[in-house]
């Protein structure tokens, strides 16, 4: 499902919406995450999962092709652990 | 780094500040939102969302684990488990305010 198949099922589902605003739900939603997480905050979501931020130390890393070491500066990675809720319905699809 | 946690409220309230929905409507929306995205992905559906990331469900196979208090083996059974891969304009957000 990409974002524009996820507008078209809300779209679907809320037929009184204009569909520019459901865009603009969706996009905001977004946004708002990422705008937290570069802020360095966290984003908790019970049942669903929390997006947070993990830094990774420099470290001296190494050009896999010619071999030569590179220094690799600190950086920040975002980081999804999926909520309870969520972990539970991946695994009662009724598939197993 | 200022470490705050949002919550759906502050999600649901900027929301209600971007769209000319009712504070209830717009949490109701929010609340779509997630569903939808869990919906699919307990389909086995990856979920791409552009300049935010995508999620995707990987299957694991069973393997021997092992309870750290006893040391018994225990086997742990297959199961799915939810992979975030951030798109590169979120990584590049993220850095952005390292100030490196």
């Amino acid at each position: 499902m990409t974002k524009s198949e996820l507008i078209a099922r809300l779209a679907e589902r809320n037929p009184h919406l204009y569909q520019r605003d459901i865009e603009r739900i969706v996009s905001t939603i977004f946004d708002e995450i990422s705008s937290a997480l570069a802020r360095g905050d966290r984003v908790e979501l019970r049942g669903f999962g929390a997006f947070s931020v993990k830094r990774r130390e420099a470290r001296l890393g190494r050009n896999p092709r010619t071999g030569e070491s590179v220094d690799v500066s600190e950086k920040a990675v975002p980081y999804f652990k999926t909520g309870k809720q969520l972990r539970d319905m991946l695994n009662t699809d009724g598939d197993e | 780094m200022s470490g705050h946690t949002i919550t759906r409220a502050q999600l649901s309230e900027a929301v209600y500040q971007e769209v000319g929905l009712s504070r209830n409507e717009s949490s109701e929306l929010l609340e779509m939102v997630l569903h939808e995205i869990s919906q699919a992905l307990a389909e086995g559906e990856a979920v791409k969302i552009s300049s935010f990331g995508s999620f995707s469900v990987r299957q694991k196979g069973q393997r021997v684990g092992r309870n750290p208090k006893t040391g018994d083996e225990v086997p742990i059974l297959p199961r799915k488990v939810l992979v975030f891969r951030p798109s590169q304009l979120l990584k590049a957000q993220i850095n952005a305010g390292l100030g490196d």
